[in-house]
């Protein structure tokens, strides 16, 4: 298991530059490398039962200046008038949040609660708030901070047992990873997005096929991308396996860290500049695999299935000859082999979560709806990602664009990504989702979950079915 | 501090052939709302073995004999999707004991090892003959890492560390706690 250190001169990739530069002690042939945690996310899911552990151990939290606390895997999202109290789905979630407030206070833990205009889901406030930084190493209990990765920082999910050891030593043990990049060449085509992008890579490289890697992203079609869509892609690298997604930080990526609250300021913004600029592959960097993309090729993307790779350009059928998963599939979904997507029914559309709920991905579902009204009978329920989100997203009148067309705009959370505080869809709907799972199951027990982007979303709501948005950008286009 | 070594399992065995069976099938996301440990036998694949309303489904899980199986037999890349250490939790808590796959995903590993619950992922053509076997008598033998079942005997890896930790009921925790000298060297060299 010793992987033979490489010289300082050997080509090195993002991914090992970070990790290099964060191990306290190497991997041996006994035991996994020892690496430094900069930052660590927490949120009231996956937290209480590590800071029991602590407690049982007599333990404290070695750094609390490095933890962050959010509420908003369990946090109810129906809109409240200010200062009223949130309404929760049961005692059990009200409990579950009341106990990370307590643990943060004991600990001395930052925390954005309720009264916190910070507070929103995990992966949009940390760079919102410019906590998550370049080279830096982040985990949260939470398999989508692979979002993080966009920022070219190595940024992985844990379990609670683990984060019991980042709070009691600030440290994790690790087997390195091994790196894949995922180059995609050529420029997305006008109304193709990150999302769209994601969806077709996970297509290519199976729910698994990324297992033990770190990918990153690479290529003419990922430079183009805005530092919001380059954190959707990074947010789904789980959902192909791998470990982490990470994209080098450019000027891209520099202008939208800029000014941010815990952004370094003046000379030190300038230093951390300069340094940041070398978190790049090595040109000679080799990886453990490699995979290519046309990204001028493709469509907007949308999930036929139970599983995140079961994904197919919208103008596509659904398999034909479905065997095995495929027919267990389509047969979960309801839809019969060999079927057109567009123009399959729909009965919800959801635009949220830490995959597709920031200011940019409002915007582009607002582009599409605005002036076009939810069809009758399909609920939408739009849910920003944070109170900033929110606030600014109000402040350009999205709200109201989006309650004219007959939408629910509510309160920033997880909301029916996860539906776990009552924001669910019913049994046998289905539900257009700018998420990142379409497990069986995920959105309400028998719902049906059908990925997408934003726009997409937003268009499909509007016809009450799977809809391309291409045609109504273009249609708003020739007006 | 010291867990309790585990050396060997042997069990009868159950079978879920599905692949890619995620973290929600194992524990729908409304169970996680939990602060504790040690009550989510229950909600284990809560959504194939009861109704809406509570009432037993036909699904085979229904007819494990949970005192006797203890090993489960699962289809490729199990345990993916969320960081929900709750999905290990629940399986311990329905009396499992070890996962057998050909493959299982990183994180669902990482926190089922750190659980008691062995993951042994080996060759497609054993696991292909014993996804096709109800009920086998198994031994899983973490210190020479196989898997016997009759006539069908197969080796799996665990990461060394995890692996020891197993066998000797080492506590990771401890073990990092022993380098906080190493730790606060790199935050004074690092200036973190």
């Amino acid at each position: 298991m010793t992987t033979p250190s490489p010289s300082e001169t050997s080509p090195k990739t993002l991914f090992e530059k970070v990790w290099d530069a964060h191990l306290i002690q190497p991997e041996t042939d006994a035991a996994p490398a020892l690496v430094y945690i900069d930052l660590h996310l927490i949120h009231e899911v996956t937290s209480p039962q590590a800071f029991t552990a602590l407690e049982q151990r007599g333990l404290k939290v070695r750094r609390p200046d490095r933890v962050y606390g959010t509420l908003d895997h369990s946090t109810p999202t129906t809109p409240r008038a200010p200062g009223s109290k949130p309404i929760y789905i049961n005692a059990a979630a009200k409990k579950q949040v009341e106990t990370l407030e307590d643990n943060c206070r004991r600990h001395g833990i930052r925390l954005a609660g309720w009264d916190s205009p910070e507070r929103g889901i995990v992966h949009v406030i940390g760079p919102e708030l410019g906590l998550t930084q370049p080279g830096m190493t982040i985990v949260c209990g939470d398999s989508h901070t692979s979002t993080h990765g966009a920022f070219g920082a190595l940024a992985f999910g844990i379990g609670t047992t683990e984060v019991g050891h980042v709070l009691a030593t600030q440290s994790l043990l690790q087997s390195k990873p091994r790196t894949m990049r995922v180059t995609v060449d050529g420029r997305l085509p006008h109304g193709v997005g990150g999302k769209d992008l994601i969806l077709a890579i996970i297509a290519e490289l199976g729910a698994g096929g990324a297992s033990g890697h770190v990918i990153e992203y690479a290529g003419e079609a990922i430079e183009a991308l805005s530092m919001e869509e380059r954190m959707t892609v990074c947010n789904m690298s789980i959902e192909a396996g791998a470990r982490a997604g990470m994209i080098a930080p450019d000027a891209t990526t520099f202008a939208w860290l800029d000014g941010r609250k815990h952004a370094p300021k003046g000379a030190a913004w300038e230093a951390a500049k300069a340094r940041w600029a070398s978190l790049k592959s090595d040109p000679d960097a080799r990886f453990d695999a490699e995979v290519r993309l046309d990204g001028s090729k493709l469509a907007p993307m949308v999930t036929w299935g139970d599983s995140p790779d079961m994904a197919a350009p919208i103008d596509a059928s659904v398999p034909r000859a479905p065997e095995g998963p495929a027919a267990e599939a389509l047969n979960y979904m309801g839809f019969k082999a060999g079927e057109a997507l567009m123009g399959e029914t729909i009965d919800a559309v959801f635009v949220g979560s830490c995959t597709n709920a920031r200011l940019s991905d409002l915007r582009e579902a607002a582009a599409v709806i605005a002036g076009r009204h939810v069809k009758p009978g399909v609920r939408m329920l739009v849910v920003p990602g944070s109170e900033e989100v929110k606030r600014q997203a109000e402040a350009e009148g999205l709200d109201a664009i989006f309650r004219t067309a007959g939408a629910e705009w509510r309160e920033p959370g997880c909301s029916m990504c996860i539906a776990m505080n009552g924001d669910s869809g019913r049994s046998g709907e289905r539900i257009v989702s700018t998420s990142n799972r379409n497990f069986a199951g995920r959105q309400g027990r028998g719902v049906r979950t059908i990925l997408a982007s934003p726009a997409t979303a937003a268009a499909s709501a509007i016809a009450g079915a799977i809809a391309d948005p291409r045609r109504i950008l273009e249609a708003s286009h020739a007006q | 501090m010291l867990n309790e070594p585990i050396k060997t399992v042997t069990a009868r065995s159950f079978v879920i052939r599905d692949a890619n069976v995620d973290t929600d099938q194992i524990i729908p996301a409304r169970f996680l709302t939990t602060t504790e440990r040690g009550a989510l036998a229950e909600a284990c694949f809560h959504d194939w073995r009861f109704t809406p309303d509570g009432e037993q489904t036909d699904h085979p899980l229904n007819t494990v004999n949970r005192e006797e199986q203890r090993i489960l037999i699962a289809g490729d890349n199990f345990g993916c999707g969320s960081s929900r250490e709750h999905a290990p939790w629940a399986l311990r808590d329905f009396g499992v004991e070890a996962v057998i796959t050909s493959r299982a995903a990183d994180i669902f590993k990482s926190n089922a090892l750190k659980n008691g619950l062995v993951v042994c992922e080996i060759d497609e053509a054993a696991h292909a003959a014993l996804l096709d076997r109800e009920d086998l008598e198994i031994t899983v033998d973490v210190v020479n890492q196989t898997v016997t079942a009759g006539n069908i005997t197969a080796s799996f890896k665990l990461d060394p560390f995890a692996r020891t930790c197993l066998i000797e009921g080492v506590d990771p925790l401890g073990y990092i706690l022993n380098q906080s000298d190493a730790i606060a060297r790199f935050e004074q060299e690092t200036a973190a």
